[in-house]
């Protein structure tokens, strides 16, 4: 059996253990099986993708023309993984709480989710991958070739075309079988991980074994290579500083920016704590794979002939040297840095296209209508399909019109320049929150086509795409705009000349355009969220089974629901689950159920949101930030209602308390009122009984004796009349049981009646009265005016203790009311007692002959009725009292005429 | 900010966890110098690709020594210190208060 055939069955045999491998592995995951599956050395071998079939062969084929050059394409990757800390891992915290599903998603999402910006990145991000995924076939077809060349079996040419058509079909098909499973909410896809990982490990022991036979069996050992390497023409030290460090910076550029990178750095990320091994295993294994670089392509040039391919010598050291199963292996190590790197490529591609480009004409061309989510669903994995076939089918395109010819290394570079230029947007958009849309659109706008005019349309060769005139005089004849020699900076390489104009012109526009333009509002949001990401999201989960998961939800709802009630719940379901114990599994409808129960305690909105945090590890978007805003508003509201309810609630126990601090003081009153009452009735009813009794049992008594006693009784039982007539008169008044008759008079004839009758006419007291002012019509009850008239003129009589008593009365009227003011010239009445006055069975004095002290009483309770009042009023020459009643009265008695 | 920044001095563990921090941040710069210092050589005479190369894969090799050292010193459960607390209170406030 020849070489060749026995290298068609070792792949295909390669192929179906891939397979295998991809579909243990999902199956493992998809019973949330196998931690092995999860752990970070899994992560680290799968960032091995960087190491493509450039890398494998090309390295040594890069280091037999420019020496340690090559290096720099791993210490690029190599500063950005031990430089984690500032970059990498904000970019792995950012694309898990968004749920980032591609490099194009992740600066669109910063940038206000500009549907624009991705569509513009997924574009170049496809025309600067194509070439390198024809890389990769052509890779792959020059293996073969050079299999063939040394197999006796075989005659004739193998059609090239023929085998890169079949490796992109086979590659097509194992990609749309892994990678496009599931439309898993983040983008994770274990079999392919896995498969991945594996090839990590082959193409590292390849190159491993490649270089440990070419050391110690074709050098003779360690001192013999250096001794090789000394003696080849690649033994000086000759590396332009620009390139040294222009490429470092280029590799370390596109680490971060290729389409492939984000997915197994990011998207595939499992854990960030992964990120923390891989800063320095990833860094072991590229530097692993670039040792025995230098001596094999020493050992190569020293032994191959003239002319050889050092592109190839990983291969055709050991199959010139009789060491064909290691040439197998080495032939797999290629093969797997291909396969795996196509494989990767395509599906971070085809999220793009297909999230960016196919589902929004769609959703555009069915008008939106897809409310279905299983018609989304199917539709979205079709397009990702599609997109796969697409992408790998130009990608064979690119190698059938390029006719594979030029270096391997050259197509690399340039593809690294062309994704180098989302580096400003992702980076600004990642630390700086001025960075906005327009800027990064700009920015990659420019970036873009530097690199289409300096780098990829001359990589064509010298009138393929560009024509000659162009290339050596400039555009339009102007020397400064020559596409190698931009603004005159001639000499330099042309990777590198591209490189800093593109990437400097990209970055000047995008801060340029970010300083004067206005971000939308979605824009700042979503720059506060990026930036800030430490602020807001907490490190991610353990993820590490199911029942972590459940023990953090059943803390959260405790918290939410209270303690019994979330127990009870979570035993129920676990119950129903078959489970013992209060930890469930966190199935979708258990986590709907919770989210309902969770719902009614903090809102649908902030529900899912803390959901989704502890299972999904994703933070809220802004339709949930602003969902939960509109929740809160409501809570809000809410809650300032209870308020004011509870403020209701208080004023009426205010009052209430008020009312029975009132029904309290009156029941004191009451029993005072009794007491006074009993008081009152018993003394005169004392002396009547005394009396009688003396009357009675008297025998011999002179007739004038019997006639005082007699007249004794009579002036009791009047005065207890009248006393009775008192309260009863105060009774009806209280009760408002009166009834006015109200009727028209005049206040001077009203006075004069008054005067007459408390016995003021017989000159015992002077009476001062201003005649003019008395003239007053009236509109009221006069009778009841003019007991209140009485009582405080035979008041005044009676208390006032001046040695000539005398009595004014003013009349004046003001604001609406009438006011009649009775003054005496008398000592008045004590500040202490001014208050109580008007009380029942109050009197100044208790020395002073009188009334049962009900007068004033009677006179508030006739006032108050007749909508006017009668009070004291301090500050006068003597006693004073002032009665006032509405005027309106008096006008109503005008009209009533 | 967060007045619970306001604590000066940390405990033992914290402060080492933040002095590693410091390494993370320091490292790539270090690297970037020592990957940088070969340009300085003479070519010639002085500087031969044998020579570089065993400086070159030793500064590595030591690099991803001290790469690993500190991604030790930065694992545990609270490696995440310099987050701002005030997020978590917050949300807890929040809760608590609705719930």
């Amino acid at each position: 059996m020849g070489a060749l055939n026995v290298i068609v069955l070792v792949s295909l045999v390669y192929v179906a253990m891939l397979f295998c491998v991809a579909f243990a592995a999902d199956r493992a995951a998809a019973r949330g099986r196998g931690t092995w599956l999860r752990s970070p050395i899994v992560y680290t071998l799968s960032l091995s993708i960087y190491c493509t079939a450039w890398t494998f062969y090309g390295a040594v084929g890069f280091a037999a023309r420019s020496g340690l050059e090559y290096l720099t394409i791993y210490l690029g990757p190599t500063l950005v993984m031990v430089g984690w800390w500032w970059t990498l891992r904000k970019m792995v915290r950012v694309g898990r709480s968004q749920r980032i599903t591609s490099i194009a998603d992740l600066i669109s999402s910063r940038f206000g989710k500009s549907n624009a910006l991705a569509v513009f990145v997924t574009v170049l991000a496809v025309i600067a991958s194509t070439p390198y995924i024809a890389l990769q076939l052509q890779s792959v077809t020059i293996s073969f070739a050079a299999f063939a060349a040394v197999d006796p079996t075989h005659t004739g040419e193998i059609s090239e075309t023929g085998v890169a058509l079949w490796v992109a079909i086979g590659l097509m098909v194992f990609t749309i079988l892994f990678g496009t499973r599931n439309l898993d909410a983040n983008e994770r896809h274990h079999g392919l991980v896995m498969a991945i990982a594996l090839e990590a490990v082959v193409k590292l022991c390849a190159l491993l074994a490649v270089g440990i036979f070419v050391v110690w069996g074709l050098a003779g050992g360690v001192e013999q290579t250096l001794a090789r390497i000394d003696q080849s023409a690649i033994a000086r030290w000759e590396v332009p500083g620009s390139r040294w460090v222009g490429l470092t910076l280029l590799s370390a550029a596109a680490f971060m920016c290729l389409p492939r990178m984000f997915q197994v750095m990011v998207v595939e990320n499992e854990e960030e704590g992964h990120l923390r091994t891989a800063s320095w295993a990833f860094p072991t294994y590229v530097m692993l794979m670039s040792l025995f670089v230098v001596p094999i392509a020493a050992v190569g040039l020293d032994l191959s002939p003239a002319g050889a391919n050092p592109d190839l010598f990983v291969l055709t050291l050991p199959l010139e040297n009789g060491q064909e199963g290691l040439a197998v292996l080495s032939f797999l190590g290629g093969f797997s840095s291909a396969t795996s790197m196509v494989i990767v490529a395509a599906i971070a591609l085809s999220t793009m296209v297909s999230n960016h480009v196919v589902m929004p004409v769609w959703l555009h061309m069915t008008g939106g209508s897809a409310v279905v989510s299983g018609d989304v669903r199917a539709v979205a994995i079709r397009a990702r399909r599609l997109s796969i076939m697409v992408i790998l089918f130009l990608g064979y395109l690119y190698f059938r019109v390029s006719g594979g010819g030029a270096a391997l290394a050259a197509i690399g570079l340039i593809s690294f320049v062309g994704v180098a230029q989302f580096l400003p947007a992702l980076l600004g958009g990642l630390f700086w929150r001025g960075a906005n849309r327009r800027g990064a659109l700009a920015g990659l706008a420019v970036g873009f086509a530097v690199w289409m005019y300096s780098l990829f349309l001359p990589s064509f060769g010298a009138s393929a795409v560009m024509p000659q005139g162009v290339l050596e005089n400039g555009l339009l004849g102007l020397a400064w705009l020559r596409p190698q020699a931009l603004f005159g900076a001639a000499g330099m390489d042309p990777v590198v000349h591209a490189f800093m104009w593109s990437l400097s012109l990209n970055i000047v526009v995008f801060v340029f355009v970010s300083l004067i333009s206005f971000p939308q509002p979605v824009e700042r949001l979503q720059g506060a969220q990026f930036v800030n990401v430490f602020d807001h999201s907490a490190p991610s989960g353990g993820w590490t089974g199911g029942l972590v998961q459940s023990e953090d939800l059943m803390i959260m709802a405790q918290r939410i629901m209270g303690a019994q009630e979330a127990q009870a719940l979570f035993g129920e379901v676990a119950r129903e689950q078959g489970m013992s114990g209060y930890l469930p599994e966190p199935t979708p409808d258990f986590l709907s159920r919770l989210e309902r129960s969770l719902a009614g305690s903090v809102g649908a909105a902030t529900a899912h949101a803390m959901i989704s945090q502890i299972v999904g590890g994703a933070s809220v978007s802004v339709q949930d930030l602003m969902a939960v805003a509109d929740e809160t508003a409501q809570i809000m509201e809410y809650s300032s209602q209870l308020e004011m309810k509870t403020e209701e609630q208080a004023r009426t126990a205010r009052q209430l308390r008020q009312v029975n601090e009132k029904l309290t003081q009156i029941s004191v009153q009451k029993d005072a009122f009794l007491s006074q009452i009993s008081h009152e009735l018993r003394t005169p009813m004392t002396s009547i009984r005394a009396f009688s009794e003396i009357l009675r049992d008297g025998g011999e008594m002179p007739p004038e004796g019997q006639r005082r006693y007699a007249s004794i009784i009579h002036d009791e039982a009047i005065r207890l009349t009248r006393l009775l007539d008192d309260l009863l008169d105060l009774s009806v008044l209280e009760n408002a049981q009166i009834v006015l008759n109200l009727e028209e008079g005049n206040l001077g004839a009203l006075l004069d009646r008054a005067e007459t009758a408390a016995g003021l006419s017989d000159n015992s007291m002077t009476v001062g009265r201003d005649a003019g002012a008395d003239q007053v019509r009236l509109y009221t009850d006069t009778n009841r005016l003019a007991q209140v008239f009485i009582n405080l003129m035979s008041n005044a009589r009676k208390y006032c203790d001046a040695d000539a008593p005398r009595l004014d009365i003013r009349v004046a009227e003001r604001d609406g009311m009438l006011l009649v003011d009775f003054i005496d010239n008398g000592s008045g009445i004590p500040a202490g007692q001014q208050g109580t006055i008007f009380e029942k069975f109050s009197r100044v004095s208790e020395n002073k002959a009188g009334g049962a002290g009900l007068g004033l009483a009677i006179c508030r309770e006739i006032m108050a009725r007749l909508g006017g009042g009668v009070e004291y009023l301090p500050g006068q020459t003597g006693g004073a009292f002032r009665v006032y009643l509405p005027v309106a009265e008096a006008g109503a008695a005008e009209a009533a005429q | 900010m967060s007045p619970k920044r306001g604590s000066v001095f940390l405990a033992r563990r914290a402060y080492f966890q933040r002095r590693a921090m410091d390494a993370a941040r320091l490292l790539p710069v270090l690297g970037a110098g020592i990957f940088v210092l070969p340009l300085l050589w003479k070519s010639g005479d002085g500087a031969r690709t044998v020579m570089v190369m065993f400086y070159i894969f030793l500064c590595w090799t030591a690099l991803i020594g001290l790469g690993w050292i500190v991604s030790r010193r930065l694992s545990g459960p609270d490696a995440d210190v310099n987050r701002d607390p005030a997020g978590d209170a917050n949300e807890q406030v929040h809760v608590s208060r609705e719930g």
